[in-house]
């Protein structure tokens, strides 16, 4: 096989399967530790029936979604029900194309890089498929024909436009310390300053990652933020009347973009696959004595998985907020304070 | 509300084709607690009428009073208000015992405020579990059931059931207390005040369950009154009305508590109403526990309950959810001539469309959460 088929073909195609392969694994069993932890939390023990520890339980979930009748209301409308999931899944699965897990081949000095690719527009991209989400719980709101739904389609519509404007605002904080757009640049210019960008220009970069934190989980629909599914009013939201696989997709969806904001807010503001302090002498021990890569990589899990248990963490304790609560925390508070961080940033940057 | 959804134009003609949207909320809604119905006419999210429909779970209990003997009544009266039973039957039988004027021994008197209270502890848990859980917050769900477990466990040790109780008879009690049932009984009432301030560490002081509770279903001291309101709905609307009392029965005249009232009218006070409550349910079991008098269970009671001709009777206790009032009419048969019961569930629901109208869905929710009803005793 010549060489540039190697390059450009082969090796492509491995990475993008071994990622989301990886990606469907986690997100299978981050459910099952979803229960767990929840089970934990409440004073219960969650699953334990299949397998030891219930370590077989997400395979017999998924075996049983597989083959469930797979149900479409007879005035649905057809090619948006079908649609809709698949457009909630495939755009989370892309970001993760421009996702560093492990330092560059500059680093490691080896041959291969551990990002599928990295384009020099990577914040653009990660906001533009990320915002593509919304298309798929739209449609299946309205296609399904029910009322229940609708309103889920509504609500999530409303509440993801909403909270994708300080999103992107917050976004810009990483990019103007890093002057760079690439998410391996932004992660190299950490290592570069030496700081995590959530603690750079204290407390800016804070400010920034927690707006960036709430918003992330307004758009993934997670509690407190979980309107759009809100079983206790709205039965499910805008996935009431879908069933099976297609009803699986759906919660491969919102499991694959807390995954996905996770990771972005892991490489932008908490040093991606930075060992904590790489730069400190006696604190080299983090970097495990094990080759920069293979370090790279278990802390960029360590941190996300960290990142995860938030998010499971905030379920177990928060009650869930009201329409207009939602989008006067988004628009009185985040925006303005998204704003100012974004124009104080870029002040410190030019004063320093 | 209505003029935000048509804006005719000049001449009268709407641009769109706007409507309210018709929602059917329920009966098979999981957060309509039972077989509720609602009718509601949105405009968005917005509430702006609200009717209920009842009678799916109308079984014709007051009917089947008129069937059988006095005494065996008493289990169709745990089936209204099934999350309640005791409370109940305490209310049949003291009905029954007025209309035949049967005179109770302390030691059952006490034994049924003991069983009362109980159940109104696991009847409170039940409503903050399912509050909560409405208004989004999973977790106080399991550790109420945790402690709902245990009461449970000592109604069953009393009386065998855990749910439909039948524990009590005119005249008296069936059976008394087992031996060690105090004890146990005891060891709960030590642990509760720590549980209920578990529970409340979660949502109390939580700014999410505060932004979703004050200000939210707003009922005047006027209009509960008006439609007839009773127990923690009325006593969070700023009213002391309490029958345990004004009206004292069984054993609590002889016990010291106190009746919480705020003055907010609103779904927090109702919160904050019960979550005490239930903190002077535990004073009074202490009370009642340490005080348990000695003695037979059973007072005198003819071989046959027969009613006297053309007696009729009211008796009204303070159950969990408001005052549970049993009337009967008797004709000196076997079996009560009529029996009509006055469930607090039915009026309290009828409010709920005065409450929800111009609040948003989730509002909704957590106004039917607040309410507490339980259709079993609505439909009956």
């Amino acid at each position: 096989m010549p060489q540039v088929l190697i390059d450009h073909l082969l090796m492509p195609v491995l990475k993008i399967g071994v990622v989301v392969g990886m990606v469907m694994g986690v997100i299978t069993y981050l459910v099952l530790a979803e229960r767990k932890i929840l089970g934990f939390i409440q004073v219960r023990v969650g699953p334990n029936r299949v397998g030891p520890w219930g370590l077989l339980q997400p395979i017999a979930d998924v075996a049983k979604l597989l083959v469930k009748e797979d149900v479409i209301p007879r005035r649905a409308v057809k090619w948006a029900f079908v649609l809709g999931p698949c457009l909630v899944v495939a755009p989370a699965l892309v970001i993760f194309a421009v996702v560093p897990f492990g330092p560059p081949s500059t680093v490691t000095g080896g041959e291969q890089n551990w990002f599928i690719t990295d384009i020099n527009v990577g914040l653009l991209f990660v906001l533009a498929f990320a915002t593509i989400g919304v298309y798929g719980i739209i449609l299946g709101g309205w296609a399904s024909n029910s009322k229940f739904s609708l309103l889920g389609g509504l609500r999530s519509a409303a509440q993801m436009i909403s909270y994708e404007v300080p999103q992107g605002f917050t976004l810009v904080v990483p990019l103007l310390m890093a002057g760079t757009m690439s998410l391996n640049g932004i992660v190299m210019a950490q290592y570069e300053q030496q700081v995590w960008f959530a603690f750079k220009f204290l407390p800016l970069g804070l400010l920034a990652f927690f707006i960036y934190l709430v918003a992330g989980i307004a758009e993934s629909n997670r509690n407190p933020f979980d309107l759009p599914e809100a079983e206790s009013e709205l039965v499910a939201g805008f996935h009431t009347e879908y069933s099976g696989m297609r009803f699986a997709l759906f919660f491969l969806g919102e499991y694959a973009n807390m995954i996905v904001i996770s990771a972005v807010a892991v490489t932008l503001f908490l040093g991606g696959w930075l060992p904590p302090f790489p730069n400190v002498g006696w604190l080299s021990f983090l970097g495990l004595g094990l080759p920069p890569a293979i370090a790279g990589l278990f802390w960029f899990t360590f941190k996300l998985f960290c990142f995860l248990f938030v998010y499971i963490w905030f379920r177990g304790t928060f009650p869930r907020y009201r329409f207009d609560q939602l989008m006067e925390l988004g628009w009185k508070w985040l925006i303005p304070l998204a704003f100012a961080n974004v124009l104080l940033t870029g002040l410190v940057k030019i004063l320093l | 509300m209505t003029e935000s959804i048509e804006t005719p134009t000049p001449d009268g003609e709407t641009l769109f084709g706007l409507e309210e949207m018709e929602l059917n909320f329920g009966p098979q809604h999981p957060a309509t607690h039972g077989v509720l119905r609602l009718k509601l006419k949105v405009d968005g999210e917005r509430i702006i009428g609200c009717y209920p429909i009842i009678g799916y779970l109308h079984r014709g209990t007051e009917k089947l009073f008129e069937l059988s003997p006095f005494f065996q009544n008493i289990p169709h009266t745990d089936r209204m208000d099934y999350v309640a039973a005791a409370t109940n039957n305490l209310a049949y039988v003291g009905a029954v015992e007025k209309l035949l004027g049967l005179v109770v021994p302390p030691r059952a008197r006490y034994i049924r405020t003991i069983l009362s209270e109980l159940q109104r502890l696991s009847s409170h848990l039940l409503w903050l579990a399912t509050h909560a859980i409405d208004i989004g917050a999973m977790t106080p769900f399991f550790y109420t059931f945790r402690e709902r477990e245990l009461i449970l466990d000592l109604f069953e040790e009393y009386c065998g059931a855990r749910l439909t109780l039948n524990c009590m008879r005119p005249g008296g009690q069936p059976y008394d207390l087992p031996v060690g049932w105090t004890d146990r009984c005891r060891e709960l009432v030590d642990l509760f005040p720590a549980a209920i301030e578990e529970y409340g560490g979660l949502l109390t002081e939580n700014r999410i369950w505060k932004k979703r509770t004050i200000g939210v279903g707003v009922l005047t001291a006027e209009k509960a009154l008006a439609y007839g309101v009773t127990g923690p709905m009325l006593r969070g609307s700023g009213i002391q009305w309490d029958l345990r009392k004004a009206m004292p029965y069984e054993a609590y005249d002889e016990v010291d508590f106190d009746v919480p009232v705020f003055h907010n009218c609103d779904t927090y006070d109702r919160y904050l109403v019960r979550m005490e409550e239930m903190r002077q349910s535990t004073r009074i079991l202490d009370q009642c526990l340490k005080q348990l008098p000695e003695g037979p269970i059973m007072g005198k009671r003819p071989r046959v309950l027969k009613a006297p001709k053309d007696s009729e009777v009211y008796h009204g206790i303070e159950g969990p959810k408001g005052e549970i009032g049993f009337y009967i009419v008797g004709d000196g048969k076997q079996q009560p001539y009529r029996c009509r019961v006055r469930p607090p569930s039915f009026y309290n629901l009828q409010v709920l469309p005065d409450m929800v109208e111009g609040l948003l869905l989730a509002d909704l929710v957590a106004v039917i959460g607040t309410t507490d009803i339980v259709l079993g005793e609505i439909d009956r």
